[in-house]
């Protein structure tokens, strides 16, 4: 008998949550000791008066899968909203990454050019190194990381995703 | 304004949420509630044998009387110790408040003695928890906590408040302005409920598949729930934890379903047009094989979570509401349209010829005492005085589940969703506290008991005078039976060796001690037990052969359940070895 894998879907949830201690550990630990998938998370203090927060998560699974997530996040306490905005429709989704690269003579100037291309900025630069800024959706940074790669990458940092709905309603 | 302590607080907390009986242990990072404790005389506080005990003792408190359990124990391994009970709690939506010391706010994350991750340990196995951080928050952390705790889909809440919180004073005048930020799912939409009532009044083959939720929903959902299945005639089969929520007595009737339900419970579940699901949650035990699970049924499924909605079977009709309210609008509304019951001939002469079947016997002897045998004479002489009835885990949980019978919610005390042997002494320590003049038994097996055997102990300081009827065959029975149908009855550690002599020890606790080996004697000997004015372990020894049937192995559908110990093949393919 061998395990078998399932067809995963990507979804990226949103939650509206109370800003206290261990809301974050209650909601990563629900996906871990349920079994399921977390690509990235990002979680920040969004209120005026600190009180709440809201997650981006990034999960993939089946269906009915990312279903029960739903169910299970909403039926924690601190939780007071979750939106599926894959299923919820149009949306955005912006990652913001830093990415060091280390080189000299071409290579320095060929990372420059593809950081131009890319809209990428220049936040750090020694005579050998640049650290460069660049904020996009998920596959604009993969792709900009790969390039990277040829041309002296030595370190990335990214945020994981953050997402809103389009048009004037909140999600 | 005066201030009191935070210990003093937490007192007066739980005496204005009605707290009149608290289960636990003392222990270093506990010793100033111990004290609030010492001066107060409105909470009758329970001196446990061990922490896994006050855990379950309150579960059987909470289960008996519809009352949240209150638990209270020291930081560390008094946490530790009543997780288990925490997480049986969680699986079987018992409300349940658990007080644990903590080391000082200032040795925190430091080792320090006694020291435990309590929240961290049991944020998922609570249905929420809490580390106080100042007495002045205590107040309305505890409301809250009763709150979460008896309302929605009741569990555990636990409270971990470290030694200096509950010394240090606070004003105690301060009201919480925090909005209420729990909302349980109350009534049902109508448009859900008349299209459930409308599917019900046209079903050809419908049945109840009714669950815990009933029990918890109050016994005003019970009532509901008769006048529904009387109302429109169709038949009611109930999981483990529903037991008792339509009488067993009761015409509709099929008796429990799933792994070691009823033959006609099972057939039923298989062939019926239209389920309804109501607080039950398609457990694994109850289902079988996913997808050979009712194929062709219409499934409405009402529940007050909304994550048991579609979790493991995908249902037609999803209604969260609080199955009560939404079973007695569905009798509303079918009074409202004045719908007549159906006959349904056709489907009862189904359900009578999987009745003929006679799936609950059993080969008798007049040698050995059956186990079934013993759950039945015991049944006899009990049914009249409304016994509640706790166990163990495991065949005898079984036997109890099938042979004894139960006409009213709130007697039948289990632990389901874990599985957690050495539930049912605890559990009937509390059930009596709760009612004391009530006749509580636990009906265990030789392995089970002795997980939480210590308890005896507990009821002889409290002169509780509960029974234990042990069903002792010698074999961890369940391990057994599984090993026989799986592994060719390769007996690996099922063995009960080197068993107490089980009158001696209940002799040594103070309790009366009483052994039945021959079935002539078994009826007499009951009748002894029942006689003595408190506490009885009565080892009933019984055929250390017998198998709990019918069963629905491993891996299988409704249709295929093995009725008799004729039927095992003795291996199983890995797919199957490999569910739970």
């Amino acid at each position: 008998m061998h395990i078998k894998e399932e067809i995963s879907e990507r979804h990226v949830l949103t939650l509206t949550v109370d800003n206290e201690a261990g809301t974050l550990a209650r909601i990563a630990g629900m996906f871990t000791s349920r079994g399921y998938n977390i690509d990235s998370l990002t979680v920040a203090d969004i209120s005026e008066d600190h009180t709440t927060s809201r997650i981006t998560i990034v999960t993939k699974g089946p269906p009915p899968v990312i279903d029960q997530i739903i169910a299970q996040c909403e039926r924690l306490v601190p939780v007071h909203k979750v939106t599926d905005l894959t299923e919820a429709g149009p949306h955005v989704e912006r990652e913001l990454a830093l990415v060091k690269v280390n080189g000299s003579g071409d290579q320095r100037v060929e990372a420059m050019r593809l950081a131009d291309i890319y809209r990428a900025r220049v936040i750090d630069a020694t005579v050998s190194s640049f650290i460069f800024e660049i904020t996009g959706g998920p596959a604009k940074i993969d792709t900009f990381v790969t390039l990277m790669r040829e041309v002296g990458l030595v370190e990335v940092g990214r945020t994981g995703i953050v997402g809103l709905m389009r048009g004037s309603e909140a999600s | 304004m005066p201030e009191k302590s935070g210990a003093e607080i937490l007192i007066d907390c739980l005496t204005e949420q009605g707290v009149d009986t608290v289960f636990g242990y003392p222990g270093g990072a506990v010793l100033p509630i111990y004290d609030a404790l010492f001066q107060q005389k409105k909470i009758k506080h329970v001196l446990v044998r061990h922490e896994a005990g006050a855990a379950h003792a309150a579960e059987g408190y909470a289960r008996s009387t519809g009352k949240p359990g209150v638990v209270l124990v020291t930081s560390g391994p008094g946490a530790t110790n009543a997780v288990t009970g925490i997480a049986d709690a969680f699986m079987d939506s018992i409300p349940m408040i658990v007080l644990t010391g903590q080391v000082s706010t200032t040795l925190i994350g430091t080792d320090a003695f006694q020291e435990a991750d309590t929240v961290g340990i049991t944020r998922h196995c609570s249905k929420h928890n809490y580390l106080v951080k100042d007495p002045a928050d205590l107040a309305a952390t505890v409301r809250e906590a009763f709150t979460i705790a008896t309302k929605g889909r009741p569990g555990p809440v636990v409270i971990d408040i470290p030694k200096n919180v509950q010394v240090a004073t606070a004003r105690t005048d301060i009201k919480s302005n925090a909005p209420n930020r729990f909302h349980a799912a109350g009534e049902a939409d109508y448009v859900a409920i008349n299209k459930a009532v409308d599917l019900l009044a046209n079903a050809k083959a419908p049945i109840f598949y009714t669950g815990g939720g009933i029990i918890n929903s109050g016994p005003q959902a019970s009532t509901a729930l008769r006048e529904l299945a009387e109302l429109c005639g169709a038949p009611v089969t109930s999981t483990l934890m529903g037991l008792g929520a339509y009488p067993a007595s009761g015409d509709a009737w099929l008796g429990m379903l799933g792994m070691h339900g009823t033959y006609e419970a099972n057939m039923a579940m298989n062939q019926c047009d239209v389920m309804f699901c109501l607080g039950a949650r398609f457990d694994d035990r109850v289902t079988g094989r996913l997808d050979a699970f009712s194929p062709d049924s219409f499934k409405v499924h009402i529940d007050i979570d909304r994550s048991s909605i579609n979790k493991t079977i995908r249902v037609d009709l999803p209604i969260i509401a609080d199955v009560g309210t939404a079973i007695q609008q569905m009798i509303d509304v079918w009074k409202a349209r004045k719908y007549k019951p159906q006959p349904l001939t056709e489907w009862w002469t189904r359900i009578k010829g999987w009745r003929a079947v006679e799936c609950l016997n059993y080969p008798a002897s007049t040698v050995e005492i059956m186990p079934q045998f013993a759950i039945e004479r015991l049944y006899a002489a009990t049914k009249d005085k409304a016994p509640i009835i706790t166990t163990e885990v495991g065949q005898h949980q079984m036997w109890a589940a099938q042979h004894f019978h139960f006409d009213a919610p709130n007697k039948w005390l289990t632990s389901g969703g874990l599985g957690t042997m050495g539930y049912g002494l605890p559990a009937a320590i509390g059930a009596q506290m709760g009612h004391p003049d009530a006749l509580v038994i636990d009906i265990a097996g030789e392995a089970s008991i002795q997980m939480n055997i210590q308890e005896l102990g507990t009821a002889t300081q409290y002169r509780l005078p509960v029974k234990v009827f042990i069903l002792n065959n010698e074999w961890m029975g369940m391990v057994r039976q599984w090993q026989e149908l799986t592994y060719e009855s390769r007996y690996s550690e099922s063995y009960s060796d080197s068993l107490p002599d089980f009158v001696a020890l209940a002799e040594a606790y103070g309790w009366k001690g009483i052994r039945c080996e021959k079935p002539e004697k078994l009826d007499a000997a009951i009748a002894e037990m029942l006689a003595y004015d408190g506490p009885v372990m009565f080892d009933c020894r019984v055929s250390k052969k017998a198998n709990c049937f019918p069963m629905i192995p491993s891996g299988a559908a409704h249709t295929e359940m093995i009725l008799n110990s004729d039927e095992v093949s003795g291996t199983m393919d890995d797919e199957a070895k490999a569910l739970v």
